[in-house]
């Protein structure tokens, strides 16, 4: 099988200034469709550089990057959002929904920029809303949501154009610990009943441990990938 | 993405931001109301300049004393006039003139009884109401006899009657002092109300020419000829004719400026049209820097916004939008707040001339090109100063404007 991502000595250098910073520094690894893999490592060393290229938010310095089994390593900005619209799903920290509209709509956001037609795009925003459990909050605006239902909303947008991944940045980041069970919960469900491709960063353990593996960063290079033996429930 | 897609996400953004939308499109509704209102204020009053010089009567040549210099400017007309009533004779026997009427002017007192007016006295020729297309309310008008004979006959003016028959008595048959000499009043004038430039047209007394000559004036000239061309087609062979035979008449050598000017109405007309269009020019001038600055308000406010709504620009690209989705978003928002802050400013402009119109009394007119051409304006501006901000925002990158607090 065309596995959904394939890096290859992946390498990116901010420029500040005069100092060149390397976040990513020769990073290999590849993720095959149906996989959860949870991204940890301390703060600074890489993880989120990765997340974004790997999201085609941004590009390489240099290495390859195959997504689906075609080189993405570098396509112009418009290239890449058009991947993004019709491959890729987002779940951030901060949710980063609409405000001052409804959570249906927040749901639909997606589809009207990959040209689904508007009655497709209720019946299959009220879907993903069914699937994630907030089908009856459609009519909601987010600050009428609380923390746990929001990211939810976003996890339903991040669903509605069938990705063949999903990438979750500290998801869970900003929730307390029994919504963040329910959040990783509702995640391991996605990828074992729907078999949705998710990689996920996370700073906690508790959280790595409902993926199926984990890859370990630190000073941009991956120092450490194994299967999860023991995942939480 | 299609047009109408773009423009519903724009409007769906604009709702969601209703007050600021609505600040916005203050600045292009005070503009377009402004254009409206004064463009509707300067074309009413020139129609209506226009329409009064129509009013002044048919087909009419004016002859005037003086001469045009050569720089082409008028020497006053304070010098000496050379015009005579048999000037107007002559010119009345040549072809194409349906009628010549001689004109003295003076200010003078008359006096009624206990009542006195200074007016404005005219020495005319029984061809006058014909020439100024002007009837009598009633009594009747003076004839070649009552010409003939100098008669001490008077037709007055509504104004003149309001002032020396204050009680309403029929002013028929009384007689008036004008300059101490007594006339009886044989008929009166329906009202004219205002000329062009203001003047009121009634608070005048009508009398043969020759009695004013002879009797109040002592001078054998005239100020004016009038005289009305049989059609407006031969108003310009009348005129030159005129021009030749008084030449003729009054010995000026070849290459010497003539000592009288012929002007006809329309030339007088079109000198005031074309004083109305400066007028409008400078009118619709200032209400476009008005929308202009209208138009740098939309700017400003999409600015801010576009720096408020970083983070949302940052998601609508991380799930897909492209750079130039994001432009055509914020171009249509602000061409949208423009065009229906014009089409606001259109029904405020409309509302705001009907006020003027009622409550100053000014004739107004509003013409649709106006309309259109300053919601289509109002539509440029929008989209000229939402580029820079739509631009910046499009330039986004995404990973930084998710990441803007
Ligand atoms: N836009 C940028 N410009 C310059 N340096 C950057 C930029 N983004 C990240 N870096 C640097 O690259 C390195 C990796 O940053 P990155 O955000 O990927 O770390 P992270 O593993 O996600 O950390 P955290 O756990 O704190 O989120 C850091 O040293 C960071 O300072
Ligand atoms: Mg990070």
């Amino acid at each position: 099988m065309t596995p959904v991502v394939a890096v290859r000595d992946l390498r990116k250098v901010y420029q500040l200034g005069d100092t060149e910073v390397a976040a990513l520094r020769g990073v290999d690894l590849t993720i095959e469709p149906g996989e959860f893999i949870a991204v940890m490592g301390p703060s600074g060393s890489g993880k989120s550089t990765f997340m974004h290229i790997v999201g085609l938010l941004d590009a390489p310095t240099a290495g390859t990057y195959a997504f689906e089994g075609t080189d993405a390593s570098n396509l112009d900005a418009d290239a890449r959002a058009d991947i993004r619209s019709r491959r890729l799903g987002f779940v951030f920290q901060a949710y980063n929904l609409l405000p001052r509209t409804s959570a249906l709509e927040n749901v639909e956001l997606p589809m009207v920029y990959s040209g689904v037609p508007e009655a497709e795009r209720r019946r299959i925003a009220l879907e993903k809303m069914e699937i994630v459990g907030i089908a009856h909050l459609a009519k909601h605006h987010p600050n009428q949501m609380s923390g746990g239902q929001q990211q939810r909303v976003a996890i339903a947008r991040s669903l509605v154009n069938n990705p063949g991944l999903i990438l979750a940045d500290e998801p869970t980041g900003a929730l307390d610990t029994a919504t963040s069970l329910e959040v990783m919960r509702l995640f391991a469900r996605l990828n074992a009943e729907a078999g949705i491709t998710i990689m996920l960063v996370t700073h906690e353990p508790d959280i790595a441990a409902h993926a199926r593996r984990t890859v370990a960063f630190r000073d941009g290079l991956v120092v450490g990938d194994a299967p999860n033996r023991e995942r939480a429930a | 993405m299609n047009a109408t897609a773009t423009l519903r996400l724009a409007l769906a953004a604009l709702v969601r931001n209703r007050t600021r939308s609505l600040l916005t499109m203050l600045g292009i509704v005070i503009g377009v109301a402004a254009v409206i209102v004064t463009i509707a204020i300067g074309v009413g009053a020139s129609a209506q300049v226009q329409t009064n010089i129509q009013k002044l009567g048919a087909n009419l040549i004016v002859i005037q004393p003086g001469s045009i210099t050569a720089g082409g400017a008028r020497s006053g007309f304070s010098g000496a006039s050379t015009l005579t009533p048999q000037d107007g004779l002559a010119i009345a026997a040549l072809p194409g003139v349906a009628a010549v009427s001689p004109l003295v002017t003076l200010r003078t007192q008359v006096v009624a009884g206990q009542n006195n007016w200074q007016t404005s006295v005219s020495g005319v020729a029984p061809s006058y109401t014909f020439i100024k297309s002007w009837p009598l309310a009633s009594g009747r008008f003076f004839t070649q006899s009552d010409d003939a004979a100098a008669a001490k006959v008077a037709v007055l003016g509504q104004t003149v009657i309001a002032q020396l028959f204050p009680d309403g008595s029929n002013p028929i048959g009384a007689t008036v002092l004008i300059k101490g000499v007594p006339f009886t009043v044989i008929g009166t004038l329906t009202p004219l109300g205002q000329s062009g430039m203001g003047q009121d047209q009634d608070d005048t007394v009508l009398i043969p020419y020759t009695s004013a000559m002879e009797r109040l004036t002592g001078l054998t000239t005239v100020n004016q000829l009038m005289v009305s061309a049989a059609s407006a087609n031969v108003i310009d062979a009348v005129q030159n004719e005129a021009t030749t035979l008084l030449a003729a008449r009054h010995r000026i050598a070849p290459g010497q400026p003539d000592d009288f000017q012929v002007r006809n109405l329309q030339s007088i007309a079109q000198a005031a049209a074309s004083t109305g269009a400066v007028l409008e020019f400078l009118l619709a001038g200032v209400a476009a820097v008005s929308l202009i600055v209208g138009g740098i308000g939309i700017m400003n406010i999409m600015m801010v916004s576009v720096s408020e709504r970083t983070r949302e620009i940052g998601l609508r690209m991380s799930v897909g939008a492209r750079g130039v989705t994001i432009l055509r978003q914020f171009l249509a928002e602000a061409a949208l707040l423009a065009t229906a802050g014009g089409a606001v400013g259109v029904v405020v402009g409309i509302a705001g001339t009907t006020a003027i119109a009622l409550a100053a009394h000014w004739p107004t007119q509003i013409p649709p090109a106006a309309v259109v051409l300053s919601v289509a304006f109002s539509a440029l501006v929008g989209i000229f100063f939402g580029y820079y901000p739509a631009q910046r925002a499009a330039q986004l990158n995404p990973i930084e404007a998710l990441r803007f607090e």
